[in-house]
């Protein structure tokens, strides 16, 4: 197509002096604001639209002198640069220069002032802008392959998003067809997920391309220009002839693959693939401070990020110029910013999580060696390898499994002869289960071993001085509690694995220090089962925000078991010094949290406060309160990183209104003020 | 049927050159001085829809970017190919295009054949 280029000339001379006007004006101002970035944008855009028409309209002088002044502009619009009185006075002079310039463009003037001294001075003040001069990397020199026939294997794997970009890469491969002979082509579709997984508007496939052709690689390559930067594009000069596995090849006419993906991905996606099945890595190892994140994440991220910087503009617009009669829009866009930011908070935690496969994997091996070394019979079954849990949590549940295991092989299961005997199969089942539970993750560790001896741990607690021998044998749950006391093994022999009473309590505190909480049901005869509760993430909790004095604290929601006000009856004083709530029949011990924490209280009678009743241990206490304040979602700022440990605090967080609260450890709590005598006793 | 190309740039020089050397590849053009304008035009055409648009960075009112941006949230257009004109071939400006849902790009000054070489690559004859 031969296009006359004159006949836009009158235009872009009219446009063009607009634009000088426009300018002029602006520039004028520049010195008056030299920080309102609006101006500066203005500015930027008339060199740019000046320099974009003369440069295609055929006006070189001036698309040469524009171009370093437009650079200039960029740079003082971005900040790089900063106006000064000297640099006001070179872009006025510049502007007189493109003034005489575009009046020789015009045939008015017969010729203009050499722009060379004015380009040297405005790539001074762009060098001084960044100190140095960026080195433009020139595009490495192709290898110009002569003219003739080159085979090449071609791999094109377009990135998932590549359709939502309005490429098509079925366009681009039908491009490059065009230039090339023997065509053999592969269509790799394993990556097309399941029907329920499955986004009709992203690109699963990918290409493996053999061919030969006489053009130049780049010539091959420009139909992927645009892609070449996010999709993998390779072309590789080969010898010889299709050296893939024949079996894994689907060969097929480019134009049937090409018309299934085009008129129907979705279609194409359940005649192609089979269910993928899930390659199985041998190393599902762990990295320890490294966290493997596919760029898809990755890029819904940077999305969600731009979203909300656009949410961020629509309020800050908003709220400028700000009317009551503008309230819904307001409205409408604050609940934006929470969709957004709600859902940047479930993407970034998708970022750490992890299957808890990562934790299971090292149990086969441990089972085995153990089995071997106990003389058992074991045989391990896991199930829900893939419930995701962040990836701190998996990595720190890892040990304390890993001791629940030894401990149900070493105590819980017989030996083959003793299971025999008592009518059990002679393999013993140990079973590591995850799932799901309203919000939190459970692991079980069971075994059909012989169960817990509570008689044994009868006498232990009685040694121990836990209870007295006078007391009666105490209810299942409570007694198998005793287990998890420091210091407490029931193993008649010490064993290599398990049995030094060191242990159970080290598992239970490191199960509360991930905000879970571990508990054991067993029945004699027909096994264990250790199950631990765990958050899905240990940065965000689930709270009640309450008062105490001018305070504010949070409660994690998992311990707490209800909320009461007491009735002047209810509230008692035991052994003339510890206050005791009757709850429904339950005698429970009060800790007042402002006497705890400190604070200047503003109730301080029972009866007028609330009792907020939390439960750890199976032990409930109840804890004295100003007034509950709501329920809500907080994000857990570390105390120790920031300041130090603190007794009775696992953290802090921001509050809406910019303060700060403490948020409760309660088994900190517990430690720190109630000791397990007291509460026994209070409890008797 | 010929194609609708919408053309986005607030200079009508440049809108006029475009204009014509798509009108002489058989497309119907609509024309838009900055993003806004061009956003309306789009709500206007035939089914709220164009079978390209090219489109100018650098412009008033809204940018070009934010235009781009805008139009892929239309579901007409989501996988219309989107081509920016841009005289600043740094890379930077192409990802920030390409991040915000434009296809390619063609670098000013241009001959109107390298445009229609272009659009080839990112539009089926």
């Amino acid at each position: 197509m031969n296009l006359d280029m004159t006949i836009f000339h009158q235009a872009f001379f009219e446009e063009a002096a607009d634009l000088l006007a426009e300018l002029e004006t602006q520039l004028l101002r520049l010195e008056e604001a030299p920080n309102d970035s609006e101006l500066l944008n203005t500015i930027f855009r008339c060199a740019h639209s000046i320099k974009g028409g003369s440069a295609t309209f055929g006006f070189t002088d001036i698309a040469h002198f524009t171009h370093g002044l437009e650079t200039l502009l960029d740079r003082l619009r971005n900040g790089q640069a900063h106006v000064s009185s000297e640099l006001t006075q070179l872009l006025l002079e510049s502007l007189d220069q493109l003034k005489s310039l575009l009046a020789v463009a015009r045939g008015e003037a017969a010729s203009a002032p050499n722009s060379d001294p004015l380009i040297a001075r405005i790539d001074a003040a762009i060098a001084d802008s960044e100190g140095q001069k960026p080195t433009i990397a020139s595009p490495p020199v192709e290898q110009v392959v002569p003219d003739e026939v080159q085979r090449y294997v071609f791999r094109f794997v377009p990135n998932r998003d590549v359709l939502r970009q309005g490429s098509d890469p079925i366009l681009m491969l039908r491009n490059l067809f065009e230039m090339v002979d023997e065509i053999n082509v592969r269509c790799d579709t394993s990556n097309i997920p399941a029907l329920t997984n499955f986004d009709p508007e992203a690109c699963y496939v990918s290409w493996e391309v053999e061919f030969t052709s006489q053009h130049p690689m780049s010539e091959l390559l420009e139909p992927f220009e645009f892609v070449s930067d996010d999709c993998e594009v390779s072309l590789t000069a080969v010898a010889g002839y299709w050296q893939g596995d024949a079996a894994q090849q689907v060969a097929c006419e480019v134009a049937s693959v090409a018309q299934a993906v085009v008129t129907d991905v979705a279609a194409a996606a359940i005649v192609t693939s089979p269910a993928p099945e899930p390659t199985v890595t041998a190393a599902a190892k762990m990295e320890t401070h490294t966290l493997r994140v596919s760029t898809d994440k990755i890029d819904k991220l940077i999305n969600l990020v731009g979203e909300l910087v656009i949410n961020q503009s629509m309020l800050n617009e908003v709220v400028q110029h700000f009317e009551i009669s503008s309230l819904p829009r307001l409205l409408e866009a604050v609940a934006a910013m929470e969709r957004a930011s709600r859902e940047l908070q479930e993407r970034v935690m998708a970022v750490r999580m992890l299957p808890i496969k990562h934790a299971f994997g090292r149990f086969p091996r441990l089972v085995r060696d153990l089995a071997a070394t106990c003389h058992k019979k074991i045989d391990l079954k896991t199930t829900g390898e893939e419930t995701e849990l962040d990836k701190s949590v998996i990595e720190m549940i890892a040990d304390p499994l890993t001791h629940l295991v030894r401990n149900s092989i070493d105590h819980g299961l017989e030996t083959p002869e003793e299971r025999v005997a008592c009518g059990k199969p002679e393999v013993g089942v140990v079973s590591l289960n995850a799932f799901h539970e309203g919000g939190n993750i459970v692991v079980e560790v069971s075994d059909d071993g012989r169960g817990l001896d509570k008689d044994r741990i009868y006498r232990k607690a009685v040694d121990r001085g836990l209870i007295s021998e006078s007391d009666p044998m105490p209810p299942d749950d409570v007694l198998h509690n005793y287990i998890f006391h420091p210091g407490f093994s029931t193993a008649a022999k010490v064993t290599d694995l398990s049995g030094r009473g060191v242990g159970m309590d080290i598992v239970k505190q490191a199960v509360q220090g991930l905000g879970g909480a571990i508990s054991l049901s067993s029945t004699p005869g027909q096994g264990s089962r250790f199950r631990i509760r765990l958050p899905l993430t240990m940065a965000i909790l689930e709270g009640l925000s309450l008062r105490v004095g001018d305070e504010v604290y949070i409660l994690p929601l998992t311990s707490i078991i209800e909320s009461i006000r007491p009735k002047q009856g209810d509230v008692r004083v035991v052994a003339g010094q510890t206050e005791v709530a009757l709850v429904r029949g339950d005698v429970l011990p009060i800790l007042r949290l402002y006497q705890f924490f400190g604070v200047e209280p503003i109730v301080s009678e029972p009866t007028r406060g609330l009792l907020v009743i939390v439960e750890n241990d199976g032990r409930k206490i109840a804890l004295l309160v100003d007034e509950l304040i709501g329920q809500s979602q907080v994000v857990i700022k570390s105390l120790e990183s920031n300041y130090r440990k603190v007794d009775g605090i696992a953290g802090a967080t921001i509050l809406g209104d910019g303060r700060v609260a403490l948020i409760i450890d309660v088994p900190g709590l517990y430690r720190n003020v109630m000791p397990a005598q007291a509460i026994m006793t209070a409890a008797a | 049927m010929g194609k609708t190309a919408l053309i986005v740039d607030d200079s009508s020089s440049m809108r006029q050159m475009v204009g014509f050397t798509l009108k002489g590849a058989g497309f119907t053009v609509i024309e838009g001085g900055n993003g806004q304008e061009a956003l309306d035009k789009l709500s206007g055409a035939p089914g709220g829809k164009v079978d390209l648009i090219i489109t100018d960075l650098n412009m008033p009112v809204m940018d070009g970017l934010t235009f781009i941006k805008q139009v892929r949230t239309r579901a007409m257009l989501r996988f219309t190919p989107i081509l920016m004109l841009t005289t600043e071939s740094q890379e930077s400006r192409k990802a920030e295009g390409k991040a915000a849902g434009a296809t390619g790009w063609i670098v000013k000054p241009f001959h109107p054949e390298q445009l229609l070489k272009v659009i080839d690559k990112v539009l089926p004859a």
